[in-house]
């Protein structure tokens, strides 16, 4: 059995232990806002926070976060239906196009910005290092910038 | 009689006037798509519905891949009608031959170069519906769907509507026509102050026959065309709620992970089975052709059953290919027969002439799509019917292509359409087979099985960008004047007229040679753009240095019979700043082409790093698309254009060993990252001429901008990408002009 909580919720799942949290997440949870992209860790686009730290998803086994908080793009706000002001920065700004790498992009986004609430660019370069095909990179830092400014 | 009451303007509507549908019943009927779930709501077209309650649907035959389309394709046909924006909804066209794309068939064949075939000609002067069913396309390409589907379909749809609510209104109030005015989706009567909402007169409008050839809005009196209007997809992008077809979700889904022969071509010898049917979860072991899938409970399982068995391929002669085999058959393949793409003047001859010649061979190598969806498609078959859960550049091929695998009539297989994880040309449907797989595992069974390629397989089973060579010579007079223009090129490609260049150039000769690979290739973004002009900026520059000429008054020289490249080209330079005040160890290179309609120049900043490595600092991104319809799309489109084409210059390379392909993942398939991202700054030219596409046209040019630089900083001259397989020395003070 693998025991965790996500988005506040309690999970106890008959699944392998070294099932990746991903394939749990979508398959088991049907929790489908976090992608897959890589199964690697080469892309982020796997990523929901566990304990408040960004994780790459596909590489970590149940196991590991055995009795963790797991937050995923679902539970990011907390207000009910509401967005988060990165949420908002990311509409603001118009970031997405063909938004299959956003979940993982904000989740990242949203962790650095708690642990670090004014970044520097290269703070900003080091930590966020999701792949983005459509290229959204120039509005990526124009949206954590206009967060940073206010913060 | 119901039949009598369904209107299709089909005989009136030709093809220019644009792909109108009047539809003027309330009663459903089940041969009406447009009845699906209308309820009472009387459709004035395929296009737009105007609902009771004033709203105003769009439905939009187009694919949303991140291009815009859901926002930019309605905010045409409202302008055009006067809506009200906050009361516009948009729907995607459900896959059936009524919402067939017959406008974009020809506008897109013609783009490419390519006529309308043969067999069709007649009936595309009986109404562009026609082309459609035949050629059974709802196709997202070519940067077409606003030039086409918009121009002649949206604001042609649009304005038919706002002549028929005019008419309606004219009729209730008894005014004449004349003294009506339409705004935010009232029709007004100014003299006594009387308003009729749309949703008030639309059944009535619905009763008049929809004009073909309605009078369209000057763009002075555009009220949303031209306007950054958020997109009306990004919201559910944010939260996680936006759903792709990897999303799919079906009562007792099974899920598939495929291996398929890494040799292109290569049939499926044997597998031990057993293994994988012992294994939680697994509930099939299905040999393909030349593929294995495990069905199991989950992905994840399926995915791990399938890397434990021992899988065997037949061996052919494609496992001798090598890239270089391949390269070395190109060679070959250039000094064999040629066939002419462009012949003007006597090049041979001038060449002959000429004071100096200047020869050089350029290659690029195979690249993937990479999108960042993985493949993938989920197909139920039951009751003699198929659902079909995928996103596609192409709902309507794709359900064509199913039927076809399937062997059953297409109207029995429907289409659910999502959100495209990127398409970039590889979800069209000639690049299938993803979907034929999964057609083809979900036969044997009476759930829904959702089939999901791995990232390793999306890169090693593409449709690849073809590798090309590329040889040139120019030639120059006495008086350094650029004479002649020689190019030979591997695979003529569409479009046609990629390998030409813009430059006034008396003689030229441009040839090809055919030469065939068993590496399947398909459209990249941009298609053969992104190979030639890679090749043609590149040896136009090296010509200015070698005649010691700046590159951009080079350019700017041979243009003056082309004002709008001029244009571009001098707003690109102007704005980057052209060789001034630049800071040391950097260097601008510069580049322009057209392509689908819109011209774009490109000025790159560049430097070498301590490793040797290129870096661009910044991209100059200057257009002319005809006219902006949403200026933050033109705006974002280009960015992730020139992102699209610098990842391809800088990292992209599918190599060939062994008849497979050598690359797995992100991690030998390299993407910039927001580390590596240039600053990118777009200057917009509007021209007000016919409207370009902006889905492509920057991914061209970037290239060649950036390896201009990297050779006044180096004195390299780059002829083959990508550039990660250099180790550049920057020269100090080297000034190549
Ligand atoms: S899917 Fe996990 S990092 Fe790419
Ligand atoms: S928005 Fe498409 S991959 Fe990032």
């Amino acid at each position: 059995m693998a025991r965790f909580r996500v988005n506040g919720v309690e999970q106890e799942l008959d699944i392998e232990p070294d099932m990746p949290l991903l394939w749990a997440l979508r398959d088991e949870l049907g929790l489908k806002g976090t992608k897959f992209g890589c199964g690697v860790a080469a892309c982020g686009a796997c990523t929901v926070q566990v304990n408040g730290n960004p994780v790459r998803s596909c590489v970590t086994p149940v196991s590991a976060i055995e009795g963790s908080d797991v937050k995923t793009i679902e539970g990011l706000a907390t207000n009910v239906g509401g967005i988060t002001a990165v949420q908002q920065a990311w509409i603001d700004h118009q970031v997405p196009q063909c938004g299959y790498c956003q979940s993982g992009m904000i989740m990242a986004v949203s962790a650095l910005l708690e642990s670090n609430p004014s970044p520097s660019d290269a703070d900003i370069d080091g930590a966020i290092t999701n792949v983005c095909r459509c290229g959204t990179y120039p509005r990526i830092r124009r949206a954590i910038k206009s967060l940073t400014a206010t913060a | 009689m119901t039949i009598s009451r369904r209107r299709f303007i089909l005989g009136t509507t030709v093809v220019g006037g644009g792909l109108l549908i009047g539809y003027a019943s309330t009663r459903p009927s089940k041969h009406s798509i447009a009845n699906r779930d209308a309820g009472e709501q009387p459709y004035l077209t395929t296009w737009l519905r105007i609902s009771p309650d004033n709203t105003v649907t769009v439905i939009v035959p187009h694919s949303e891949m991140g291009q815009g389309i859901l926002t930019s394709l309605p905010m045409m046909a409202a302008d055009e009608m006067d809506a009200d924006w906050d009361m516009v909804h948009v729907e995607q066209a459900p896959a059936t031959d009524l919402f067939a794309n017959g406008v974009l068939v020809k506008g897109f064949a013609e783009s490419l170069g390519v006529s309308v075939p043969g067999f069709l000609n007649g009936v595309a002067a009986a109404g562009a519906m026609k082309i459609a069913e035949i050629m059974n396309m709802q196709i997202t390409g070519g940067s077409s769907s606003v030039r086409f589907t918009g121009e002649q379909g949206m604001r042609v749809a649009g304005a038919a509507a706002r002549e028929m609510l005019i008419k309606a209104a004219a009729a209730r109030l008894d005014v004449p026509e004349s003294e009506l005015s339409t705004s935010l989706s009232y029709v007004r009567h100014s003299a006594s102050g009387r308003t009729l909402s749309y949703g008030e007169l639309a059944s009535d409008a619905a009763r008049f026959e929809p004009a073909s050839a309605p009078r369209l809005k000057d763009p002075k009196d555009f009220t949303l065309m031209g306007k950054s209007i958020p997109r009306i997809d990004i919201p559910a992008k944010v939260d996680g709620t936006a759903l792709y077809g990897i999303d799919a979700e079906a009562p007792g889904m099974l899920y598939a992970a495929v291996r398929t022969s890494p040799v292109f071509g290569n049939k499926l010898s044997s597998v031990n089975a057993d293994v994988a049917l012992q294994r939680r979860g697994v509930v099939k072991v299905i040999e393909l052709d030349n593929a294995v899938a495990v069905v199991a409970d989950n992905y994840w399982r399926a995915k791990q059953a399938l890397a434990a068995l021992d899988i065997r391929f037949e061996e052919t002669a494609n496992n001798q290919v090598t890239t270089q085999s391949i390269y070395a058959q190109y060679d070959d393949a250039l000094l064999g027969e040629l066939s002419k793409d462009v012949e003007e003047g006597d090049a041979a001859a001038a060449l002959a002439d000429a004071q100096s010649v200047v020869e050089a061979t350029y290659r690029v190598p195979y690249l993937a799509h990479a999108a960042m969806e993985p493949m993938n498609c989920t197909v139920h078959f039951h009751d003699g019917k198929c659902d079909v859960w995928t996103g596609t550049q192409d709902n309507l091929g794709i359900r064509g292509r199913v039927a076809k695998i399937a062997e059953m009539d297409e109207n029995d297989v429907t289409m659910h359409a999502f959100y495209l994880g990127g398409g970039f040309g590889r979800r069209l449907p000639t690049d299938t087979n993803t979907i034929d797989q999964a057609t083809l595992i979900a036969k044997h069974f009476d759930v829904p099985v959702k089939t999901l390629w791995s990232r390793e397989d999306d890169i090693q089973q593409d449709y690849y960008r073809p590798a090309v060579t590329s040889k040139f010579r120019g030639g120059f007079d006495a008086n350094n004047q650029l004479i002649a223009w020689e190019n030979h090129y591997i695979g003529k490609n569409e479009p046609a007229e990629a390998a030409h260049t813009p430059y006034a150039i008396p003689n030229k000769h441009i040839a090809y040679a055919e030469s065939e690979t068993h590496v399947p290739f398909g459209a990249w973004r941009s298609v053969a753009h992104s190979q030639h002009t890679f090749f043609l900026e590149s040896f136009v520059d090296e010509l200015a240095h070698r005649s010691g000429q700046n590159p951009y008054q080079f350019r700017l020289n041979m243009l003056a019979d082309k004002p709008r490249h001029a244009a571009v080209l001098k707003a690109a330079a102007e704005r980057a700043g052209w060789e001034r005040n630049l800071a040391p160890g950097r260097a601008q290179g510069i580049a322009l082409q057209e392509s689908f309609g819109s011209i774009v120049a490109q000025v790159a900043e560049v430097s070498i790093t301590e490793a040797g490595q290129v870096r661009v600092h910044r991209v100059t991104c200057a257009i002319d698309c005809g006219r902006s319809i949403n200026p933050d799309t033109v705006a974002s489109q280009a960015e992730s254009g020139v992102i699209f084409g610098l990842t391809a210059a800088l990292y992209g390379e599918i190599t060939i060993d062994q008849g497979r392909v050598m690359q797995n993942n992100f991690t030998d398939y390299e993407m910039i990252t927001l580390q590596d991202a240039p600053e990118i700054d777009i200057v917009t030219v509007e021209s007000g001429e016919a409207l370009g596409g902006m889905g492509e046209p920057a991914t061209p040019p970037i290239a060649a901008a950036v390896a201009n630089a990297v050779y006044i900083l180096t004195g390299q001259r780059v002829r083959e990408l990508p550039l990660k397989n250099y180790r550049f020395t920057a020269v100090p003070n080297e000034s190549a002009v």
